[in-house]
């Protein structure tokens, strides 16, 4: 599977849409996590824990957005897109969607 | 009165903490993202939506870095101040700029583990994170993503 951001694959040629995939996964920070991280925010400087919590939270997005590819037959995603949102305190949306397509 | 004496010895206490630690912490970072950055030039992250025309395309797959960054105590506590005058926050302007550049920095290193060349289509996100009671910063988180791209010849640098 090929994931790019761009509106085509380069150096391929698309020859069919499949319409657009999404992923989505909505992720609390876990209260320990949050207590460290309140605490490091007296010095500054990145708070690991939560870098990591969203990176694993937009590869899970990501992963729920190529399976519905797969599933429509695609061997690209096109023209991807992330969003964050905050649903609730201490929650967020995190968010991939793009265009699936087949590549040659 | 002890309680009030205490607060105000806390509060001093976690100011001189946030200045110290922070502003060393802050400078490490820097001498760290100048590093890199010197070390990743040869790799090409530019925002073109295509692909240059000289340049051969092998393949291509997406990269992304991502950094939650936040101030410190002391900082907090300038930017407060600064709010009741206005003007330009610096405290806060140096620290989506560490954040961005480390971001950019990360994506470019994941590009480079998975055997890319170059990167094209970069866009920056930021984000704010609230903290549990959903006041104040928590952090900022910023993403940066693009296509990145194995070039067949690699006289691009």
């Amino acid at each position: 599977m090929i994931v790019t951001n761009t509106e085509t694959v380069p150096g391929k040629t698309i020859v069919e849409f499949y319409g657009l995939v999404s992923g989505s996964t909505v992720r609390a920070k876990h209260v320990g996590k949050d207590i460290l991280a309140s605490l490091k925010n007296l010095v500054g400087g990145e708070l690991k824990s939560y870098t990591d919590l969203l990176k694993e939270a937009r590869q899970e997005a990501t992963q729920r957005m190529l399976q519905e590819a797969e599933s429509v037959g695609a061997n690209a995603v096109v023209n991807v897109r992330f969003s964050t949102s905050s649903v609730t305190q201490g929650a967020a949306e995190l968010f991939a969607y793009g265009t699936a397509v087949r590549v040659e | 009165m002890t309680d009030l004496q205490f607060n105000i010895g806390l509060s001093l206490f976690l100011l001189l903490l946030g200045y110290f630690a922070g502003t060393y912490l802050e400078r490490q970072h820097f001498i760290s993202i100048r590093q890199r950055e010197q070390d990743l030039l040869n790799v090409p992250a530019v925002n073109f939506r295509s692909v240059p025309p000289d340049w051969q395309v092998e393949s291509s797959g997406l990269a992304a870095g991502s950094v939650v960054v936040s101030v410190d105590y002391f900082k907090r506590f300038l930017a407060g101040l600064r709010i009741l005058i206005g003007g330009r926050v610096k405290t806060y302007e140096t620290l989506l700029d560490r954040g961005r550049r480390e971001a950019l920095l990360r994506m470019k290193e994941q590009a480079i583990a998975g055997g890319y060349d170059a990167i094209i289509n970069v866009r920056l996100e930021t984000s704010r994170l609230a903290n549990a009671n959903g006041q104040g910063t928590a952090g900022v988180e910023i993403l940066a993503y693009g296509t990145a791209l194995k070039l067949a010849n690699t006289a691009t640098a």
